[in-house]
């Protein structure tokens, strides 16, 4: 024999989890990382490929072979910098990309084999850097323009610190007290936990960006006001979808119906499940409905668990397979006892007469042909009825753009459904000098999709305000 | 943070706050309310905003200590710091010439009827103010809302100062005396707003009420405020607070705005165990 050929491993080394029996009972992280023989061994399984099929799945085009390689030869700094010339916020997508329709699912080895790990190899790299790296980046000097930015959620974040670099002055105004978007209010503790986002905002004020909480674009001022009052020579706008859509039933206004919004938000941004620690409560019964099949559900009726529900049900219209959630969360969520209704959609919850959730009646459907988005259609059984036990219910049927940026901007091109209408290219909006990007642009999507926007349209602010 | 520059204990439990906040004052509308977070481990709560200075960026706020939130509130000083202040939140008072506008404030609610019955009046109303209290210690500015309506009558449940009877009462009386009123706003406790809109639905009187409900964010983003209109849901922080009261599902709203009533008096059990109590109601009104 010749050279002999390196034996792949046909499966993805493991990551360590916490065990499903105790994580059920705390908020810490569930995915615990590889260690640095792990990112290694999984770094060898790469192919290396000339044709780089992976890269053509991620939506900010990262040089994944090339960082993987370094990684593989363990210069983890090295792997860091080149994950960050394209992805700002890696600690955050290595975590919480749906990296089987993206980057894995191009991958050669996925053919035959599990793909890469290229979100754990990440994960790993960011975490590395965070830990060990000196953080120092370069700034250009000043460039004497002023940026207002938005919202801080991913899309705000990465076009902020994109444009500090150049050397533009950048202002974020964010609604809230605490700046991060659904990295903090929404997505749970225990699937990315808030001192990475913490790290990367702080990282965002030493690049000189000012960030000012409790700010209400469209209360305190408006887009215009900030461009022709406060001297803003231009603007991004990341408001994302935070409208919470409802099901329209009877009975959703009851005690006990909320939106995952507020139960996240509750639990994530309040930290109600140190109550009474810290003074925002939140009540969570013995069983718990949670309506929807994405990561908002999944989160939801996880959260509802740790909160301490005796059950939690997933309650979704539609069948396993067209589930949109990742893969990832939707095993974590069975390993740690969430229960699932496929095919199953409520009709009307009911309540006693203090207005607390007591049931929910649901009707059973069966798949029909496929509709406009290729998946089968839902079809309701009839006489199907039936009653399950309930005494809280959270509904995750998705969120719309919040109108009041929309509603104050006088110029600003939306479409029916209220999401700013901005160049895929350039994140240009109709009105000159504004530009727009994320969630509040595409509807409710993902974060990478969200930070690619923002670094699209930190790109076209820098050529809008140096002329070229 | 957002400088405390007055502080006034108006009556015991109900303190005034004058708050340096620029950017909420330069914007600031009859009508609309903050949110504000005293500290790190603190809950968000809204307040109505009862006056405003643009020209010292500053906003007046009105808080009765009924729980955990306002009671530590209520232990701040002048000079000391709020964390978090944001505003102004929700949609501003309708303000136009309606003709003879009642302007009714109960309690607590008689500080943010003050801008709104003073800008009606500047828009050329003819507004009569009525407000009331359980009894004479806890009325409060009477010269203010005297100055800001065209007439103002005051009554007290228990009768230790005016007259003794409800804002209801008033209001019956001056319906029957001259018939003619335009519009009727009603600010205060939810049992009050609704038995005003009891009466003047009987009149065929429009009416407008503020509606406090439980809020998160006040942004639109959570759902937590929704109360049913005229049998559509909506949220009070954007759509409101200010509804057509001959809509609202009371009901419905008066048993969402308990739904936390057992963590609440946990968390204020706890908080006056550990505190001794230290609001400013100099022993008992607030227990
Ligand atoms: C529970 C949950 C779980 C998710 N899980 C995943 C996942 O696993 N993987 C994934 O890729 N994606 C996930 N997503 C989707 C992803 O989080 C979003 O697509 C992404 O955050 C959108 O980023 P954004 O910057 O456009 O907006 P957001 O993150 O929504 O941030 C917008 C910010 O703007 C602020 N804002 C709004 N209006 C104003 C205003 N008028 N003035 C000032 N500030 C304003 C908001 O307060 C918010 O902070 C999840 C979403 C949720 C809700
Ligand atoms: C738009 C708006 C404007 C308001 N303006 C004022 C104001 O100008 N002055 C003032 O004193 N209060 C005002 N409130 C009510 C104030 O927000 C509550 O009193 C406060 O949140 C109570 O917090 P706590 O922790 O002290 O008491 P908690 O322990 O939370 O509650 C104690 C009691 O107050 C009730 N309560 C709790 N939260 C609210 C709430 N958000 N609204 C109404 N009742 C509540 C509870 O049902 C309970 O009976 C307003 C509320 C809203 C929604
Ligand atoms: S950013 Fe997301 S899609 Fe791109 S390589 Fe990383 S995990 Fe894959
Ligand atoms: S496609 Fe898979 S094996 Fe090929 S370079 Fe990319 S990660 Fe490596
Ligand atoms: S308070 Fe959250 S939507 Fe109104």
């Amino acid at each position: 024999m010749t050279e002999k050929k390196k034996a792949i491993n046909p499966q993805k080394n493991p990551m360590s989890v916490q065990d499903p029996a105790l994580r059920v009972k705390n908020f810490n992280e569930v995915a615990l990382g590889y260690n640095e023989a792990a990112v290694i061994a999984e770094a060898g399984r790469c192919l290396q490929c000339k044709n780089m099929p992976c890269r053509q799945g991620c939506p900010v085009d990262i040089d994944i072979s090339a960082f993987i390689k370094l990684a593989g030869e363990g210069d983890f700094a090295g792997a860091a910098k080149k994950i960050k010339e394209k992805n700002a916020l890696p600690g955050v997508c290595g975590r919480v990309c749906p990296q089987e329709n993206q980057c894995e699912k191009y991958c050669t080895l996925g053919k035959k084999h599990e793909p890469v790990a290229i979100g754990r190899i990440e994960r790993f790299c960011a975490d590395w850097e965070m830990a060990n790296g000196t953080g120092s980046q370069e700034v250009a000097p000043p460039t004497g323009k002023k940026v207002a930015v938005v919202g801080s959620g991913p899309a705000g974040l990465t076009c902020a610190a994109d444009l500090a670099k150049l050397g533009h002055r950048v202002t974020i105004f964010e609604a809230l007290h605490i700046p991060g978007g659904v990295l903090m209010y929404g997505i749970p503790e225990f699937r990315l936990p808030k001192a990475i986002v913490q790290a990367e905002i702080d990282n965002l004020k030493k690049l000189g960006v000012e960030i000012q909480v409790n700010s209400v674009v469209g209360r305190f001022a408006t887009i215009d006001e900030l461009m022709q009052e406060e001297g803003f020579d231009a603007v991004f706008i990341g408001t994302g979808a935070g409208l919470p859509h409802f099901m329209r039933i009877p009975g959703e206004n009851a005690c006990g119906v909320y939106s995952a919004n507020e139960f996240l938000t509750r639990t994530n941004l309040m930290k109600a499940y140190l109550f009474p620690d810290f003074d925002t409560p939140i009540r969570v019964g013995r069983k718990v409905a949670v309506l929807g099949g994405g990561n908002v559900a999944m989160d939801a009726a996880r959260t509802a668990l740790r909160l301490g529900a005796e059950e939690s049900w997933i309650v979704y219209r539609r069948s396993k397979v067209e589930m949109p959630a990742r893969q990832e969360e939707v095993s974590h969520a069975e390993e740690e006892g969430v229960r699932f209704k496929f095919l199953t959609s409520p009709t009307r919850i009911l309540y006693n007469d203090d207005y607390w959730v007591t049931a929910m009646e649901c009707l059973q459907y069966e798949l029909g042909e496929p509709d406009e988005s290729g998946r089968r259609r839902p079809v309701p059984i009839k006489g199907s009825e039936f009653i399950l036990d309930v005494d809280t219910v959270v509904v995750a049927i998705g969120q719309g753009p919040n109108p009041l940026v929309p509603r104050t901007t006088k110029g600003l091109a939306c479409t029916k459904r209220g999401n700013i209408v901005a160049e895929t290219e350039t994140g240009a909006t109709s009105k000159p000098g504004v530009f727009a990007g994320g969630d509040v642009v595409t509807g409710a999507a993902t974060v990478i999709l969200a930070m690619g926007a923002g670094r699209t349209a930190a790109n076209s602010i820098h050529n809008y305000l140096t002329g070229k | 943070m957002y400088r405390i520059l007055k502080k006034d204990v108006l009556v015991p439990s109900i303190n005034l706050f004058e708050i340096e906040a620029p950017k909420v004052a330069g914007k600031a509308e009859p009508g609309q309310f903050v949110i504000l977070r005293v500290q790190e481990k603190g809950e968000r709560i809204p307040l109505t905003i009862a006056d405003f200075d643009r020209a010292r960026g500053t906003i007046t706020c009105v808080f009765q200590e009924v729980g955990k939130t306002t009671m530590e509130l209520g232990t701040l000083n002048e000079g000391d710091y709020i964390l978090d202040f944001v505003g102004p939140l929700g949609t501003p008072s309708h303000i136009e010439l309606f003709g003879r506008v009642v302007c009714v404030g109960g309690g607590v609610g008689v500080a943010p009827v003050h801008p709104i019955a003073r800008a009606l009046k500047e828009a050329g109303n003819e507004v009569l103010g009525i407000i009331g209290a359980r009894n004479k210690d806890l009325l409060f500015w009477e010269d203010k809302l005297r100055a800001a309506c065209t007439e103002l009558r005051l009554t007290t449940d228990d009768g230790s100062y005016m007259r003794k009877g409800f804002v209801t009462d008033l209001l019956k009386e001056a319906i029957l005396e001259d018939g003619k009123i335009d519009l009727c706003l009603a600010i205060g406790p939810l049992p009050m707003m609704r038995a005003v809109c009891e009466l003047t639905r009987e009149y065929g009187i429009k009416t407008i009420v503020s509606l406090n409900t439980l809020m998160v964010d006040g942004t639109g983003m959570c759902g937590c405020c929704r109360v049913t209109v005229g049998g559509e849901t909506r949220f009070a922080c954007v759509d409101g607070p200010e509804f057509d009261g001959h809509q609202v599902d009371f009901a419905e709203m008066s048993r969402r705005s308990v739904i936390y009533k057992p963590q609440e008096l946990l968390a204020r059990e706890k908080y006056q165990q550990n505190n001794a109590c230290r609001c400013t109601c100099k022993g008992g009104s607030c227990k």
